[in-house]
């Protein structure tokens, strides 16, 4: 009995990790991952749309999601994370974020915390575009 | 991007001594404030209103003073401007980072509304090579044809053309929507790494040539597909999103989205990774 209990619970560990994808041979052979470790195609589920985007799709004037289509929330060091493409890096979800299980909602926060981060005065491109902005 | 394993245990191609180099990834241990202000647009960007409207000639003028003009009508707040006269001046409309309703009542030039983030625009007439090269995000519109290399390397965004295009639409795409009322020619998404691509009409020869990532729709036929191209099966979420958008394209609304033909990679030229040149070299 007790076995059994061990076996369960190394099951819902693995599926809620992110990243956990098998290797293939490969990616074995020279110990690096090759392509994106998480599915890029994902076509986002109107849905779940968080309150707050739907504000910054309005805010912009716009119809859906727009650029945030491509965003997901993938991970980097082992850690969730998003790419940040205006600054070329991935930004990090801090641990007292709770994560859904779900691909759709995390997608969503993915992109939620990116708009913010990116619209922040504290983003490292404020720096840049206070130093080289023409006019 | 690249992830690697913990170097204490050492892979086949270690042991052969095939690689020494540590390949980091470009974690910047930066870190998202959940408590952040709401704030929906850069630090730096004009506030401005759609419901304030100007019109600006741009008959006599060049198109770096064109586009100075349009960031001088932003700076005072015009959320709408609509330009008279562009008569297919090369390289209008480029590198706006702002919210902005743009609408240009005749034709572009090359080069036409590039590296834009969030405007946006509509183009009455038709555009040449290279439209809206880089856009990173917004919504551009044109409404007859556009030339070859249609939405070149965009980021993000939605790109419609309710005419056709030229050859390769989309090239080096790495993200956004490309929709084309009409047909698209050769060579439509090569080397496309991600983002969707949707034609309408009928695409030339070699589609998806050596696509790396994305999807393309199709709804007409196809020349042939590019090396690595492949056919795939149409879920229930891809006809939903393909209404949706060609809802926000506004063209083709009850065009019957579930025959289209969908086109994805077939990842076996997938070999971007740093032995590669050491092993060509031990072949040789």
């Amino acid at each position: 009995m007790p076995k059994k209990k061990n076996k369960k619970k190394n099951k819902k560990e693995t599926k809620g990790q992110l990243g956990k994808k098998k290797e293939t041979a490969r990616e074995k052979m020279i110990g690096q991952t090759i392509g994106y470790r998480y599915d890029v195609n994902l076509l986002p589920d109107y849905s779940r749309i968080t309150p707050f985007l739907k504000k910054y799709v309005e805010a912009m004037g716009w119809d859906d999601l727009n650029w945030l289509e491509d965003v997901h929330m993938g991970y980097e060091e082992d850690r969730p994370a998003v790419f940040d493409r205006n600054a070329n890096g991935w930004v990090t979800i801090p641990k007292k974020i709770k994560l859904p299980n779900n691909q759709q909602d995390r997608d969503m926060i993915a992109r939620e915390l990116l708009v913010k981060f990116q619209m922040s005065p504290n983003h490292p491109l404020v720096d840049l575009k206070k130093a080289y902005r023409k006019f | 991007m690249a992830n690697l394993k913990s170097a204490e245990k050492k892979t086949k191609a270690q042991s052969m001594g095939m690689h020494t180099e540590t390949l980091t990834g470009k974690t910047q241990q930066k870190f998202f404030n959940p408590d952040e202000a709401e704030n929906f647009f850069y630090w730096g960007n004009y506030d401005v209103d759609f419901n304030k409207r100007t019109e600006l000639d741009v008959k006599d003028m060049d198109c770096v003073n064109a586009n100075k003009k349009i960031d001088e009508l932003m700076s005072e707040g015009f959320g709408t401007i609509v330009i008279k006269n562009p008569q297919g001046k090369h390289s209008l409309g480029v590198g706006i980072l702002n919210k902005l309703n743009l609408i240009f009542e005749g034709s572009l030039g090359y080069f036409g509304v590039g590296s834009i983030d969030g405007p946006m625009v509509r183009v009455n007439g038709r555009v040449g090579w290279s439209c809206a090269e880089n856009m990173m995000a917004g919504k551009v519109v044109i409404e007859k044809n556009a030339g070859s290399c249609f939405g070149a390397a965009i980021r993000g965004g939605d790109l419609i053309c309710k005419g056709s295009v030229g050859a390769r639409t989309g090239i080096d795409q790495k993200g956004g929507t490309i929709i084309v009322g009409g047909d698209a020619g050769a060579f439509t998404g090569f080397m496309m790494q991600r983002g969707r691509i949707v034609i309408l009409g009928d695409v030339g020869i070699n589609l998806g040539d050596s696509m790396y990532d994305g999807t393309i729709y199709v709804g007409g036929k196809i020349g042939s597909f590019g090396s690595d191209a492949i056919e795939a099966p149409m879920t229930n979420n891809d006809i939903e999103w393909l209404k949706r958008k060609l809802k926000v394209a506004e063209i083709s609304e009850n065009f019957d989205v579930s025959k289209m033909t969908k086109v994805v990679a077939g990842k076996k030229l997938w070999n971007y990774d740093a032995l590669e040149p050491t092993e060509k070299k031990g072949a040789i």
